[in-house]
């Protein structure tokens, strides 16, 4: 299980969160210019790195809101993340 | 399979230091590598191969599955390779001489809701036309196939029926994997342990060996079998693959009496047990949400997996768990595999297997096998290019495949 610190309620278990995937992923500001490898990419293909990986998750049982979160894929161990915080205030 | 003649077992396969060059190297020795190099040799006579293993053979997810095979796919793509793998799977403890407890005591899939009732009397019929053994079953003739299943209407989620495939069934995952090194070894191939590619030798866009923790292996055409590490070895290259990495955990029980002669699955209440013949009870459900390469996964997968088999199957409640564990599966867009000519030439892909990888083991071994053989896409592989993702041709399979991927 694990143990997630949602910004806003603090740390609490995994079973209250979704997991949102990559983070900071946007819609292209100009959709009618990509050709369809450009839409192929930013449509099905993700970063999937071994190590640390910057993800989106929602306290869905909880506050309901989306967070960015850094954790390492190889030992699941998250660390604090200074843009979220920041957007804290 | 032949008795050794003397006291000490012969080991099945020659510990082997690497050569310079092969024509082919295949990277990662679990089920596909190892059945991709042997039809390699068998069936295409190319016997100069490598198969480069980063840990011990056959011990990352071939040593962590449920065991099962089964073809009963929805739609055309899915059935011609995963009902080419079962034809293989009938035939492989012949043609490979050596055990690997191939028993087709059928897979049944439950419907609890009307909706799984529609799909899965399609997904039957759908079978059919593509000459599979399927059946749509009632739940007065699955209580009769499996009598310790609780097919009372109370139920939170009532078996409504239930497909059936004779055919279906399990092997010992094991002995598959020392089987086909086993045949390979016989066959000239090297299979080196303790061998991680960190990277690839390039010329241009062409792939002309690999970088090891045993130096640089020269070859021909490369071969990626690395499920859940395929994306970081393509990264090395710069290429970026559709795919993300998660864990899928399983896990069994204490050795039982014999309770369960048959695969039970359950889409809506996510579980699948069967029992092997040693008598453990072997459980499996989806995956964990997050990305992971930890090999484990979260508790409640488990937690959630055990209280659908105990609602099902009420006299598991009495069983004690003996272990649980952890693989890492590369899952796709669409939940289907990728067989793959590659940007690089000489590079080719089979990943993106996921959950379902086990039971294609020698179809994707023949039909990958094949691909590298001749630098095209086996007829069965033409659906399963990397490039269905630009063309938008997905193979919509996630979610009707009896069992959510």
């Amino acid at each position: 299980m694990l143990l997630i610190a949602c910004p806003w309620c603090g740390p609490r278990e995994e079973v209250e969160f979704r997991y949102g995937g990559q983070a900071h992923l946007h819609h292209p500001t100009d959709p009618w210019t990509l050709d369809d490898a450009q839409w192929a990419e930013y449509l099905f293909t993700r970063d999937n790195p071994e190590g640390w990986f910057t993800e989106r998750w929602c306290h869905i049982h909880g506050c309901r809101q989306w967070f960015v979160a850094e954790r390492d894929t190889r030992t699941y161990e998250f660390r604090p993340n200074p843009a979220e915080e920041a957007r804290r205030g | 399979m032949t008795a050794p003649t003397d006291g000490e077992p012969r080991p099945l396969w020659r510990r082997r230091t690497p050569n310079a060059r092969y024509d082919v190297v295949i990277v990662g020795s679990g089920g596909h590598g190892l059945a991709t190099a042997y039809y390699l040799a068998a069936h295409h006579g190319i016997t100069n191969v490598a198969v480069l293993e980063r840990g011990w053979l056959a011990g990352g997810n071939m040593a962590r599955n449920t065991c099962i095979i089964r073809s009963n796919y929805l739609v055309d793509a899915s059935a011609g390779i995963y009902e080419h793998a079962l034809r293989l799977w009938e035939g492989l403890e012949d043609e490979l001489d050596y055990p690997m407890q191939v028993s087709q005591r059928g897979v049944l899939n439950l419907a609890h809701t009307t909706h799984d009732v529609r799909e899965s009397v399609r997904r039957v019929n759908a079978n059919q036309l593509n000459g599979i053994d399927s059946h749509w079953l009632t739940t007065d003739e699955v209580a009769k196939l499996v009598p310790i299943l609780d097919t009372s209407a109370e139920l939170r989620h009532p078996v409504l029926g239930a497909t059936y495939q004779p055919r279906a069934g399990i092997a010992r995952h094991d002995h598959v994997a020392w089987a086909l090194a086993h045949a390979a070894d016989r066959l000239g191939v090297h299979l080196i342990e303790d061998c991680e590619v960190t990277g690839f030798q390039r010329d241009g866009d062409r792939v002309i060996g690999v970088h090891t923790s045993q130096g640089p292996i020269g070859a021909d055409r490369v071969g990626l079998c690395a499920a859940g590490h395929t994306s970081v070895l393509a990264s090395t290259l710069g290429l970026r693959l559709p795919l993300q990495s998660h864990p899928l955990q399983a896990l069994v029980s204490e050795l039982l009496e014999p309770v369960l002669d048959t695969v039970v699955m359950s889409n809506t209440v996510h579980v699948y047990v069967s029992q092997v013949d040693k008598g453990e009870l072997v459980l499996g459900a989806g995956i964990d949400a997050y990305n992971g390469y930890g090999q484990r996964g979260s508790f409640p997968i488990i937690g959630n997996q055990i209280s659908a088999a105990v609602a099902l199957f009420p006299i598991f409640a009495r069983a004690h768990l003996l272990r649980t564990w952890g693989g890492i599966v590369d899952i796709s867009p669409d939940a289907s595999p990728i067989i793959s000519l590659t940007p690089f030439q000489g590079l080719y892909l089979n990943a993106g297997w996921g959950t379902g990888g086990f039971k294609a083991t020698p179809g994707a071994g023949a039909v990958f096998a094949d691909t590298i053989a001749h630098d095209r896409p086996h007829p069965l592989a033409v659906p399963y290019t990397l490039d269905r993702f630009r063309t938008g041709a997905l193979i919509d399979e996630h979610g009707a495949a009896a069992v959510a991927h």
